[in-house]
């Protein structure tokens, strides 16, 4: 029925489908409006208002009190305080080091376990039952055995962040191989790609947006994990210096030992996500297309 | 581009089972034919008769239970860069570019960079879409994709070129300007093209031959030669001709509807076995 028509279709050219799609990959950007802006930054100032209020008056409500909690008045001196002493670069460095040394050693041994698993039911069999035994014990869990089991602290705290960043990294890894449209493969096969051709060529980059979810996940949960560990088992460190401050009594430095705890780790995160969406460029097109 | 070598395939007494374990059955049963070097055969019938799987097993993705498939006297065993698949639709690499998609099958045999790109090129003009190169193929819209599919798997001069339902997730304008871009593509590179399709009119206008399925199991019904001369064009579909070929394969696949009851989509079951397999 369709052939009956289409007199002016007879000139083959792609004119007459690509149109339509031209508009739509020019993705237009997302702004927030100047009024949303404003009740958004109203929220946050009442917030610190209200720490300001509760922690002044010493607030106590029952449940919780602000007795001896620090207010923001005190807090942005003390921040000042660290930022000009010689120890913050230490604290900073020590922590950031131990955090990307598990991070990446994650990340390898994340990725090599979920290529294997995800694409061979051998390693599936073989690897998956050890791996899945461990997955539910959170990475802070292995504090005291990895303190046994590592003979510097170093180690072990860097072994805690890797355990704590591996099983996001792995678990996804493995879902984006699965995830991979069998006509994918089928099609790299008849287009002449060998087995080792095709991890290169569509099995690590079809997986690839589910990896960089994994690792942005991951860079989370390993600062979740260094800094419980570096308040155990530390010296230097974000976590150590926000636990020696309560220790020591100072109040104020633990909340700004938080603030850099934050700071740091939202900051890592966010750098993660930035350097995987650049080896993903078309997946962006995709989800700008997606929100529009 | 004209130094194709176009293969010929045989099939004899072929049989294809599907699905593992309990859920095993026989899709294709003792099935035998011919194809020639240069012929464009269209596989005609419904969904669920067994001929995706048939070109499954054609691709060297499916395997046979029994019988043979030989393409110029070689027996098919595995896929090979030879017999060139295309699928409905998202079977581009969605993180290469248009170029690099086409380029693939040259990457995979060694060729150089500067001169994969300029093949891929001169492809993409064959197909109509220069100047698209550098884009992905999510911002291409169902026409175009299927057209750089198409130069995807020609660049590997393939001596088969193998066809799922290229064109049957494209609306029916876009799908009548893909046809006629395929077969003024084929009598440039005249390859032997084995075509699945379930649209009647379609494989009139294409084919030289019709293989019409019927299913449960699926085993060839009737062969019927196209005798229109090519070039063809809307003469040929608005003939009698064709309008007398259109109404016995509706008389046929109408029988066929009667007999058929609920078959499992097929092409998705294919694609499972295909998936384990690979």
């Amino acid at each position: 029925m369709n052939l009956a028509r289409g007199s002016e279709a007879t000139a083959v050219s792609a004119s007459a489908d690509t149109t339509a799609t031209e508009k739509t990959v020019s993705g237009k950007r997302w702004r927030i409006s100047p009024c949303r802006l404003m009740v958004r930054l109203i929220s946050l100032m009442l917030f610190v208002s209200f720490w300001q209020f509760a922690a002044e008056h010493h607030l106590n409500l029952g449940l919780m009190t602000f007795q001896s909690i620090p207010a923001p008045s005190e807090v942005l001196p003390a921040l000042w305080n660290l930022l000009q002493s010689p120890k913050v670069g230490n604290h900073v460095g020590n922590s950031l080091y131990r955090v990307f040394a598990g991070f990446f050693s994650a990340t390898l041994a994340g990725i090599l376990l979920g290529l294997m698993i995800g694409r061979s039911r051998l390693a599936a069999d073989l690897l998956q039952p050890p791996l899945e035994m461990l997955r539910p014990i959170p990475g802070v869990a292995w504090i005291p055995l990895a303190i046994l089991m590592f003979p510097s602290s170093e180690l072990s705290m860097i072994f805690i962040t890797f355990m704590g960043a591996l099983f996001p990294i792995l678990l996804n890894t493995i879902h984006g191989v699965g995830g991979i449209d069998a006509r994918l493969t089928a099609t790299a096969r008849s287009l002449g790609a060998g087995r080792l051709r095709l991890f290169a060529e569509v099995i690590l980059p079809g997986a690839a947006p589910s990896i960089v979810t994994g690792l942005s996940i991951g860079m989370g949960t390993s600062w979740f994990c260094l800094v419980t560990a570096e308040m155990i088992a530390g010296q230097y460190g974000i976590g150590y210096y926000t636990w020696e401050s309560y220790n020591l009594q100072r109040y104020a430095d633990i909340v700004v030992g938080m603030l850099l705890i934050g700071v740091f780790g939202m900051g890592s995160s966010v750098l993660v996500r930035k350097l995987g969406d650049l080896l993903i460029p078309w997946y962006q097109i995709r989800g700008a297309r997606r929100h529009e | 581009m004209s130094e194709i070598h176009a293969g010929h395939i045989e099939a004899r007494d072929l049989s294809i089972d599907l699905g593992n374990g309990r859920e095993n059955f026989r899709a294709i049963e003792r099935v035998s034919f011919n194809i020639a070097s240069g012929e464009f055969i269209c596989l005609l019938g419904p969904s669920g008769c067994g001929k995706s799987t048939l070109l499954g097993a054609l691709a060297g993705h499916i395997p046979l239970a029994a019988g043979c498939l030989t393409l110029d006297g070689k027996a098919i065993r595995g896929p090979s860069s030879e017999r060139g698949l295309v699928f409905q639709q998202h079977t581009l690499f969605p993180w290469k570019k248009v170029v690099d998609n086409v380029a693939f099958g040259l990457k995979m045999k060694g060729v150089v960079a500067d001169e994969r790109r300029a093949r891929a090129n001169e492809l993409l003009k064959l197909v109509g879409l220069s100047g698209f190169e550098n884009k992905y193929p999510v911002s291409l819209s169902g026409g175009m994709q299927q057209r750089v599919e198409i130069a995807r798997v020609l660049i590997n001069q393939p001596r088969v070129l193998l066809m799922d339902e290229p064109f049957g997730a494209l609306d029916a304008q876009t799908r009548w300007v893909m046809q006629q871009l395929l077969l003024q593509v084929w009598a440039s590179i005249r390859t032997t093209v084995v075509f699945v399709t379930h649209d009647i009119d379609e494989a009139i206008f294409l084919a030289d031959r019709v293989l019409v399925m019927s299913h449960c199991p699926g085993r060839i019904r009737e062969e019927i030669v196209i005798p229109a001369r090519r070039p063809r064009g809307e003469e040929w579909v608005t003939s009698d001709d064709f309008i007398h070929l259109k109404r016995y394969c509706l008389d046929l696949m109408r029988d066929e509807h009667q007999l058929g009851h609920g078959a499992k989509n097929e092409s998705e079951l294919a694609l499972q076995f295909a998936g384990a397999f690979i």
